[in-house]
């Protein structure tokens, strides 16, 4: 029972240590700056610019968050080293193992510290190794994390925490590691749940999901904006050398240095359009930029919409689009049933069923686990998506 | 002996498991301190008895679960405890909600579901919580509170000053909730890492309507941590509990990692209201557990065998907290229920506008066609 036996890790030390570097100010991008007349936000006012992939951009938010809050931790299975997709690369050599460190393979635990030492007042950032992992955690997370501020009457709320976890199909992920649980999560209040379609908006994204005083969910595309249709097109023996890693760093944009946060609950209208609005979220939204540009071959102009955040979802932007071009067309890869689709398209048609000049079409996953093989099959592919934009122009008619 | 401290044997109410040390087998307390733990036993008692009564009256709905038979538990934890030790408990948390700074008036308000209650009446029995005690709750799941404790834990250890003790988390929860896989997952964490973390199982013996020979291959609650050192507690002696409590206060803040307290304690109603409490047991055992193991019974005599009151004194006492009881049974009633706005939707997500609050869009679809349908 010697004091001086009290591990401290040196936790508070280095926290102490970097107090000095606290947060001195960032920019949060005004969702008025870039609305459907400025798609564009104005990342040019942010000064120097870095190219980095997604993991990248995720990297220099933790860190930006590590640096400027004294109070927050990063923790998961194997992020010490880096994790599995090297998000976390080199913060633990940084910020030092009191404040970097890995957990035993416990995602419901994790939840739950995150949760408890949230409601402490603390920044917890938590990563589930998979969206498919996300599963055990369901319990803290449904019942604990996303209440907490209503049964407590206030008194109480973990907004601190943060859980990030990579989802969707990667060209190997098998059954256990493709999956897209957005949906499952949707459906419970209190929660915030975003996804971001590429680095640069991952990282505003990123920074406001941690600084948010609401628990987040943060659900990272392991394919973003790599092109599907070129992995599709190739062969079996082909797509198997290609590894996680390499999907993930496969597509770098210019990422601002700078501390800047990007709302949540707002959609972003990434291409105006006349004709169709279609609205997706996550690594999709590469393969629908694709299938706009073969639709506007065939003289279509498409509206393209990044929901962005799945929960609360700014259903305001996508009627605005509706009440314009008349069409909406719903496409994610989670299977269509249930699927976050439904809910927008169940909103649409009650919000303005009388601007509505073809039926609302949904291209989604199939209602069936995939493995590899199964992939080229199960995913809702530029060709899926051009087919529902000629059938609804066809029915507009 | 002075008449105004006295010092009580606490033989044969501890067993330890894998520690070197262990609590002392005695306890010195003064007459103010045992008469304050006796009032807010009784309260805690009078409470429950209260609360069994409004809901056969209907005027509480819902779940309910009752702590008597189980007072000494949370008043002795929280004697022993100071206010900014964290503490995390189950559903059964109506008494624990009245020692960590509550009152009956806002434990019953909640329950009546009025917004004078606790938490706004939007809780209910399973949800209490008090922030300037430190008291996170209160949860439904069952073990769902020991990663959340977990985290409480790693908090005061993150923010521990070096050489000066560390505040302790403390996870309450049953003997049915401990072989919950959530648990094992805590356990873990926080023995790898030192956390100053107490499991603090209330064994009263029974997980729902299964007793714990047909629910726990393994009856021995203190020793479940495997290499996690353990104590077991005599859960009707208030004198044992607080004693044992700063025994592992000391040794969980003192760094030495977390450690498993069974309380061998009793409760005398069912589960919960839906449950008689008398299929799964006997009457004979329950009465038998109330002439021989009673807590406020046992306060009681030690009242009186330390000559710090004599029986009319104590009947005065039980009178003056009856009525005060009542009073406030009655000042929770004339609470008013929530009403849609602002209560209905309040808290979901940040409120309060500023920095504090996203600028989400309306959560609530279509509110005015929930006013028009039932209002």
């Amino acid at each position: 029972m010697l004091l001086s036996k009290v591990p401290l890790h040196s936790r508070r030390i280095a926290a102490n240590q970097i107090r000095s570097n606290a947060r001195t100010s960032s920019t949060l991008l005004e969702p008025t700056a870039y609305s459907s007349s400025n798609p564009e936000p104005p990342y040019a006012t942010l000064g120097s610019t870095t190219k980095l992939n997604l993991f990248s951009a995720v990297n220099s938010a933790l860190k930006t968050a590590l640096e400027t809050d004294p109070t927050a931790i990063l923790f998961g299975e194997d992020i010490a080293f880096g994790g599995v997709f090297r998000c976390s690369q080199g913060l633990r050599d940084e910020f030092g193992e009191g404040r970097v460190f890995n957990t035993p393979l416990s995602e419901n635990g994790i939840a739950g510290m995150a949760v408890g030492y949230a409601s402490a007042g603390g920044t917890a950032i938590g990563e589930i190794q998979f969206g498919d992992y996300i599963f055990p955690a369901m319990d803290q997370i449904v019942n604990e994390m996303a209440k907490f501020r209503f049964r407590s009457g206030n008194q109480w709320n973990c907004g601190g925490v943060t859980l990030r976890a990579p989802c969707g199909a990667v060209g190997h992920g098998g059954l256990y590691h493709s999956q897209s649980p957005e949906a499952y999560l949707a459906h419970t209040p209190g929660l915030v749940v975003v996804m971001p379609r590429g680095p640069r908006c991952a990282k505003g994204l990123l920074l406001s999901s941690i600084r948010s005083k609401d628990p987040v969910v943060f659900l990272e595309p392991k394919v973003t904006f790599t092109n599907v249709s070129i992995w599709l097109r190739l062969s079996y023996s082909h797509l198997r050398c290609f590894i996680f890693q390499i999907l993930y760093r496969s597509a770098v944009e210019e990422v601002p240095d700078a501390d800047y946060e990007i709302p949540l609950g707002k959609a972003e209208v990434m291409r105006e359009g006349t004709d169709v609005t279609i609205v997706g979220w996550g690594a999709q939204l590469r393969t629908l930029e694709t299938a706009c540009d073969l639709a506007a071959k065939e003289g279509i102009s498409c509206e393209l919409i990044d929901l962005r955040t799945i929960l609360p979802w700014d259903s305001k932007t996508i009627l605005e689009s509706v009440m314009k071009t008349g069409k909406l067309i719903v496409s994610h890869e989670a299977p269509i049933t249930c699927g976050f689709g439904a809910e927008i398209v169940a909103t649409m048609q009650q919000e303005c069923f009388f601007c509505l000049e073809a039926p609302i079409q949904r291209v989604c996953g199939y209602d069936t686990p995939f493995g590899l093989v199964y992939e080229k099959y199960y995913l809702p592919d530029e060709k899926k998506n051009l087919d529902a934009i000629r059938k609804v122009m066809e029915l507009s008619r | 002996m002075s008449s105004d401290s006295a010092t009580f044997d606490l033989t044969g109410s501890f067993e330890t498991y894998n520690l070197e040390s262990s609590p002392s087998d005695t306890i010195t307390m003064s007459k103010s301190e045992l008469l304050s733990h006796f009032e807010l036993m009784y309260t805690m008692r009078r409470m429950e008895i209260t609360c069994d009564n409004e809901y056969k009256a209907r005027n509480i709905r819902g779940f309910c679960h009752l702590y008597d038979g189980q007072e000494a538990v949370a008043t002795g934890i929280n004697a022993a405890f100071d206010p900014e030790d964290s503490w995390i408990t189950s559903y059964r948390c109506h008494c624990t909600a009245l020692a960590r700074g509550g009152s009956v008036s806002s434990v019953l308000g909640e329950l009546f579901g009025n917004v004078g209650g606790q938490t706004k009446g939007k809780g209910g029995s399973m949800h209490f919580y008090n922030k300037a005690h430190n008291f996170f709750g209160g949860q439904g799941i069952v073990g769902a509170q020991v990663p959340v404790g977990l985290g409480l834990a790693f908090a005061n250890h993150y923010n521990a000053t070096p050489g000066k003790p560390m505040q302790v988390a403390i996870a309450c929860y049953g003997d049915g909730a401990a072989n919950q896989g959530q648990i094992w997952e805590s356990a873990n964490m926080a023995s790898l890492w030192k956390l100053p973390m107490i499991f603090c199982i209330e064994n009263n013996h029974y997980g729902m309507g299964t007793s714990m020979d047909r629910h726990s291959s393994h009856s021995d609650y203190y020793k479940m941590g495997n290499h996690i050192p353990g104590l077991r507690v005599d859960g009707m002696n208030i004198l044992a509990v607080k004693e044992g409590m700063r025994f592992v206060k000391d040794y969980v803040g003192g760094g030495n990692g977390p450690m498993y307290v069974e309380m061998m304690t009793y409760r005398y109603h069912g589960h919960s209201m839906s449950d008689p409490g008398t299929t799964y047991r006997n009457r004979e055992e329950i009465a038998l557990t109330r002439s021989t193991r009673d807590p406020l019974e046992f306060v009681k005599r030690t009242l009186i065998e330390a000559n710090f009151a004599d029986a009319e004194e104590i009947k005065e006492i039980e009178k003056r907290i009856r009525k005060e009881v009542a009073d406030e049974v009655k000042v929770a009633k004339a609470s008013s229920p929530p009403t849609i706005e602002p209560h209905l939707f309040e808290y979901v997500y940040t409120s309060g506008g500023g920095k504090e609050q996203n600028e989400f869009p309306p959560h609530i679809r279509m509110p005015d066609f929930a006013k028009s349908k039932f209002y």
